[in-house]
């Protein structure tokens, strides 16, 4: 079965809650994707850029001391921080500017939590020539100097928001409005398998060359399929990409690795299918923090990339119908994967990918030798050097 | 028939348009929110619109986002919306239209809020983010329990959006007279005629237009075109300067009396 349906549906979830005055972008997105996608010229284009400007495939590395350390399943690791401007958000940023230029449109706007899709963002609108506009949350471009000023290096605007949490879930609202008021001329670039039909789906289009290569890849080294796929959900892209090309290999576990935040109990965390139910926000229908009259819950986590209420549609779906598996870990775990990560391997992962590699460090033990695992490592830790010394005090 | 249907077809017998008057439901609190339902009668508002505050409005610019955020300051939630509605009709049988994002809704229950809706005397519902095509949950119940579902048209509609949405419109059909989110400025009058007129050729139902208007000469303007004028943002607006100071009835009275002044045909 070939989900979405026509009308963006994966199960109950997904649709296109948006004001009328967007209903017509994104039907004619729809359009223009669905016959794009089947173009050989589009899916060549993007292929070229895909290998000589991002520099694909990412390797699949054997982390061979990690696991080792852990003295469970053999641990690879899918190097998406490898990509250009370090983490899997330019795969999807490159597919859409392709569009935009199909489209006819000169404009790119876009959101961005940790800035690592407002700076892929950022990129391929300064190598296509395109002008662009990022919207961010104070709180987060705080927590993210340094991106800021990369994206600004970049030739982009960035725009502070400062409404709600001042976090990821404003700085989309932000982008909707603008979206809302300048439609005719400019492309959302949306970030995550979030948002209105046909964005989830799209998106995870863009993002399944990931799983793609990784298949192949742990077939030419182990000539197997691996027994587990692990990968940080905020939005959920970095995993809906690993996932997609294992869906119907049925004996393939799934686990989504959310934000715990200060631990699920304090009731600050990002874990929407821990403590959420389903809710639509932002376009879509998913599961959602949020109150009893359906207000949403702010979040927390030391990750702004995974600091959001809501989580892809498609997510939803795989939970309810059990096909992938969701857990949390939470602020200080992800902390400590951090540092082993950078210890045992010499790679700093970002910290949303640390959320990945900390269920790793959970998990992989209590598995036999014999099997496999791989995790997404999405995004480098560089960006979050600044954040971790002040976390452990140290003054740079 | 309901209190909406009356009203706008009474107007249309004197060849009178609808002002027709938006306020943040809870902003400052309930209870003056409805002091200003009266006031707004008195002043000659047709049909009142009362915002439900929600979380992450995507379809509103900042004077309506501040307002929500007051709104849930004052602890306000659509229950308790509802109450205030059913306390007011003890008072007033104007026409009341909530307009409420679809997760407040949804986390309701749609059927149940339909219900309860119109038991309160709630006649109309308005859903910024959920176009017709996501509306097939609140169909039934809003059709059983006699709430109009009012769905909004924009300046980027299509021939074919125009006439699905205008077939699926209750009450009235929501023309947004701008290309963006609530509070813009409304510049293209002309563009509001063609499409009023297009929307009329698909529809017998009124048009009413809002988002933009904000001044007595933007009312008469519109009142020209539409058959009901709707005025939210400058409203708001003052009601954000006067919650404290003691002359918020005052002065949103006299601001509406201004509006329904410049709206009297010539």
């Amino acid at each position: 079965m070939a989900i979405p349906d026509r009308h963006g549906r994966f199960g109950p979830y997904g649709g296109r809650y948006v004001p009328e005055t967007l209903m017509p972008a994104l039907l004619e997105l729809e359009e223009v994707y669905q016959r794009t996608r089947k173009d050989k010229r589009f899916q060549a284009e993007l292929k070229h850029y895909l290998k000589e400007y991002v520099g694909r495939p990412t390797p699949l590395y054997f982390a061979e001391r990690l696991t080792k350390r852990l003295g469970g399943a053999k641990i690879y690791l899918k190097r998406e921080d490898l990509c250009h401007t370090g983490a899997h958000k330019i795969n999807n940023a490159i597919g859409q500017a392709l569009l935009a230029r199909r489209m006819k449109k000169p404009r790119l706007i876009a959101e961005t939590g940790a800035g690592q899709h407002g700076v892929a963002t950022a990129t391929v609108a300064a190598m296509f020539g395109l002008q662009c506009e990022i919207y961010m949350g104070t709180e987060d471009m705080q927590r993210q100097a340094l991106n800021v000023f990369r994206m600004r290096l970049l030739g982009s605007t960035v725009t502070g928001v400062d409404a709600g949490s001042r976090t990821l879930k404003d700085a989309i609202s932000e982008a909707m409005r603008d979206w809302t008021t300048n439609v005719r001329t400019t492309h959302y670039v949306l970030g995550s398998v979030l948002g209105a039909h046909p964005y989830p789906m799209m998106i995870r289009d863009f993002q399944s060359v990931i799983g793609r290569e990784a298949r192949k890849q742990v077939l030419a080294a182990e000539g197997r399929l691996p027994d587990c796929l692990i990968a940080c959900v905020g939005g959920g892209s970095n995993a809906m990409g690993l996932f997609h090309a294992f869906v119907p290999d049925k004996k393939v576990r799934m686990v989504g690795v959310e934000a715990g935040g200060l631990g699920i109990e304090s009731g600050k965390h990002a874990a929407r299918f821990a403590g959420g139910r389903p809710g639509v926000l932002q376009g879509t229908m998913t599961y959602l923090l949020q109150d009893d009259n359906g207000q949403v819950n702010l979040t927390h986590s030391v990750s702004a990339g995974l600091d959001y209420a809501a989580v892809g549609p498609e997510h939803s779906y795989y939970k309810e119908t059990k096909r992938a598996e969701y857990t949390s870990v939470t602020d200080d775990e992800a902390l400590a994967a951090f540092d082993l990560l950078a210890r045992e391997e010499g790679i700093m992962p970002a910290l949303e990918s640390a959320h990945a590699i900390a269920e790793v460090m959970r998990s992989a033990p209590k598995m036999k030798k014999s099997q496999i695992v791989i995790v997404n490592l999405s995004g480098r830790g560089d960006k979050d050097v600044q954040q971790v010394a002040r976390i452990k005090g140290v003054t740079l | 028939m309901n209190r909406l249907d009356d009203t706008l077809n009474r107007l249309k017998a004197k060849g009178e348009k609808a002002l027709i008057t938006y306020i943040m439901a809870g902003d400052p609190s309930l209870q003056e929110t409805e002091q200003l339902v009266l006031e707004l009668e008195r002043a000659g508002a047709d049909v009142i619109e009362l915002g439900v505050p929600f979380s992450d409005p995507i379809a509103d610019g900042p004077v309506i986002q501040k307002a929500a955020e007051r709104g849930l300051r004052s602890g306000t939630s659509l229950r308790m919306i509802l109450e205030s509605v059913r306390h007011l009709r003890t008072s007033t049988q104007i026409p009341i239209v909530l307009m409420a994002y679809y997760n407040n809704i949804h986390a309701f229950g749609e059927a149940e809020f339909c219900q309860k809706a119109v038991e309160a005397g709630v006649d109309g519902l308005i859903v910024p983010d959920m176009p017709p095509d996501e509306a097939g949950p609140l169909r039934g119940p809003a059709d059983a329990a006699g709430l109009h579902l009012i769905f909004l048209l924009a300046p980027t509609s299509t021939a074919a959006r125009r006439a699905y949405v205008a077939k699926e419109s209750g009450g009235f059909v929501y023309y947004v007279s701008i290309t963006g989110i609530t509070g813009a400025k409304l510049n293209d009058m002309a563009g509001v005629r063609d499409n009023v007129a297009k929307i009329r050729k698909r529809t017998k139902t009124p048009v009413a237009v809002g988002f933009g208007v904000a001044t007595p000469d933007d009312a008469a303007r519109v009142a020209d075109v539409a058959d009901g004028v709707i005025v939210g943002s400058a409203i708001v607006r003052l009601v954000g300067e006067h919650g404290q100071d003691g002359r918020l009835v005052q002065e949103v009275g006299a601001f509406v009396r201004s509006l329904k002044a410049a709206m009297q045909p010539a």
